[in-house]
């Protein structure tokens, strides 16, 4: 356990519940044709958002990906937009015009979700050389999955943080498939945190369904990344608990696999540690949980009663 | 008026905009203190500005780009070289897809108002890969725009309007324009995008030129001057946005047009323009649209094939005397 308060840990609590429920909700809501085009849930990997942004003040960054939604929630976002923006609404955080994979709250430092693999990587660089210039203490937490790190992006991104000694902390979400295609298959390595080795900065693997473990490797990247002492390579070993996007039912992964893992389910685990080191009792959490539901169901309510953009918006916002 | 040379125009143009505002800084391959840019754009700016504002950057284009984004949402304006234009290939997601994109798929919230010079045009035997003119990939790129100067005037005035815009600007040089000479104030100014400037006015023919063909189409209307045949030549200075009223005045004045681009021909500068002269002035016309315009090949190397694709002041005559 970490020596963190009972409130600190009920946030981080709410959090993942309000990502779990949020991604079953979208699931959902899916299935009854409510959402357009394509969703990649973020179900099974909440620990690993949840765990670095409870290190985050509100005026550090973050960069996403596709599989962005947990990122945005464990950031702070607002669930209303966030739900409205996937159902394609004008009150949605982009008024419509980026939909699931496309989210940003600018005000909260999420500074969008890029839908290219591994593109999200020298944009977090770029805003960690913008702190440095800037001379202020932010960092950037720059998620992406261990598909992105086969991109010229990686290699290009964290070398720069290297030698410029940026406040960026990469945070590999390695959920051991990009779409379908395993790790091995594209990969002669086990852990991409060795990659690090590389670059000259510190790499570690963590548990990624295991929200401590996560927190603590990220409170020590923040701490360096603060310090101005450059950026880390943290891996998290997760799962997502659905296909890769919509039309995906991921039978290209064994069933022992899935089961192995939905077994190692990080809300579950949490849970029961929060309750055996009776921080928490079950009343208290399904209390938390209740009230989770109640939230996300008037985010559902607001998207769905939110108007969609006048068609004519569609050429407005192209330049500033 | 004072002469300078479009190299040392762009130079005080930075020079100025970096005393302006903190918050603008350069990055790029070699820009810094060792070398001053491969073409020399950025020399003595390390030792006003120093290494963190004047950044040399390793061999990695698409993260140069990319981490002018994260900086350009983050509160900086920054001005990224790629040291050639060929090599915004390697850019190209981070142009296209991120940095033009940031505003309008964010649905307003945020500008990336970021610059990327870079040189295009052939001339100098350097081959295929450093030598393209690759200007219209990036009118074809909603959310960008687009600056081709032609002269050391319009080169300071639109960098500074650039680097102070909210916008993402890419911003087309010339290797052939650098050591040219011209008149610039030594007084503040800035050129507005979008607004097309008539070099030479003429009543005959209407000839639309960029970049360095401005300076050949310019040589060619003197030529024809002589032969009794007026040239009216107008440089947008801007791609996006495109001036088309400019255009299409002139077009109403001679009733002819030839459009002459260092580019490839095909779905070039030239295609586009013909098209807007096509759509929304063709009554005006009294004879077809002419292009002078690279053919479909890469840039050869050797110096007799290199001058056989690259438009001459020859082929611009040529054409002018076809639509007159």
């Amino acid at each position: 356990m970490l020596n963190l308060s009972k409130e600190k840990h009920v946030e981080m609590l709410r959090k993942m519940l309000e990502i779990r429920f949020f991604e079953e909700k979208v699931f959902e809501l899916y299935a009854q044709n409510l959402v357009p085009g394509t969703i990649h849930l973020y179900a099974g990997e909440e620990a690993v958002a949840v765990g670095v942004c409870s290190n985050l003040r509100k005026d550090d960054y973050i960069t996403s990906t596709h599989r962005g939604h947990g990122h945005c929630i464990a950031k702070g976002a607002d669930l209303k937009r966030t739900m409205a923006e996937i159902l394609g609404k004008k009150t949605g955080y982009c008024k419509g015009k980026g939909g699931s994979m496309h989210i940003a709250d600018f005000s909260i430092g999420m500074l969008g979700a890029t839908a290219v693999v591994g593109a999200g990587i020298p944009i977090a660089v770029g805003a960690g050389l913008s702190i440095k210039l800037r001379r202020t203490d932010q960092v950037v937490a720059c998620f992406f999955g261990e598909g992105a790190s086969n991109q010229g992006t990686f290699h290009e991104g964290i070398n720069m943080a290297s030698i410029w000694k940026l406040p960026v902390i990469f945070v590999c979400e390695n959920n051991l498939y990009a779409m379908g295609t395993r790790q091995s298959i594209v990969m002669n390595i086990e852990n991409i945190a060795d990659r690090a080795v590389a670059y000259g900065i510190p790499g570690g693997v963590v548990d990624g369904n295991d929200v401590f473990a996560v927190y603590e490797a990220a409170e020590k990247a923040v701490e360096r990344a603060r310090k101005g002492e450059g950026p880390t390579l943290i891996e998290c070993k997760t799962y997502r608990h659905k296909g890769h996007s919509r039309v995906d039912p991921a039978r290209y992964r064994p069933k022992e696999e899935v089961e192995e893992w939905l077994a190692k389910d990080p809300i579950k685990r949490f849970k029961e540690k929060l309750m055996h080191a009776r921080i928490l009792n079950e009343a208290e959490i399904q209390h938390i949980e209740r009230e989770v539901s109640v939230e996300i169901e008037e985010a559902v309510k607001f998207a769905i009663e939110s108007p969609f953009p006048e068609p004519e918006e569609a050429v407005e916002d192209v330049y500033a | 008026m004072r002469k300078i040379t479009y190299k040392e125009a762009l130079r005080e143009a930075l020079k100025e905009e970096m005393r302006r505002d903190p918050t603008v800084f350069l990055l790029g391959e070699d820009i810094g203190r060792y070398w001053g840019g491969a073409f020399k754009v950025t020399e003595g700016l390390a030792e006003e500005f120093g290494d963190e504002r004047v950044r040399d950057t390793p061999i990695s284009e698409n993260a140069i780009i990319g981490t002018a984004v994260g900086a350009a949402i983050t509160g900086m304006h920054p001005v990224a070289e790629i040291m050639f234009g060929d090599l915004t290939a390697l850019a190209m997601d981070q142009i296209a897809n991120q940095a033009a994109k940031i505003h309008y798929m964010f649905g307003g919230q945020i500008n990336c108002p970021l610059v990327i010079r870079t040189p295009f045009g052939a001339g100098v035997n350097i081959a295929s890969h450093h030598s393209q003119s690759l200007e219209a990939w990036f009118m074809h790129v909603p959310g960008l725009y687009v600056a081709v100067p032609s002269t050391p005037y319009d080169a300071k005035g639109l960098l500074k309007s650039a680097i102070r815009g909210d916008n993402p600007v890419f911003f087309c040089e010339h290797k052939l324009l650098y050591p040219i000479q011209g008149e610039v104030p030594e007084e503040e100014y800035t050129v507005t995008f979008g607004v097309a400037d008539v070099k030479r006015e003429g009543a005959d023919v209407t000839v639309v030129a960029t970049l360095y063909m401005v300076h050949k189409a310019l040589k060619a209307a003197e030529m024809l001057e002589a032969e009794g045949i007026s040239v009216e030549v107008v440089d947008p200075r801007t791609l996006t946005p495109l001036d088309k009223q400019t255009i299409i005045k002139s077009v109403k004045k001679t009733g002819r047009i030839v459009i002459v681009s260092e580019d490839c021909k095909t779905a070039g500068v030239s295609a586009e323009i013909a098209a807007v002269v096509a759509e929304e002035a063709l009554d005006y016309l009294d004879a077809p649209i002419k292009r002078v315009a690279e053919p479909d090949t890469p840039i050869p190397f050797s110096p007799p094939l290199e001058q056989y694709v690259i438009p001459d002041e020859k082929a611009i005559i040529k054409a002018v005397k076809e639509v007159v």
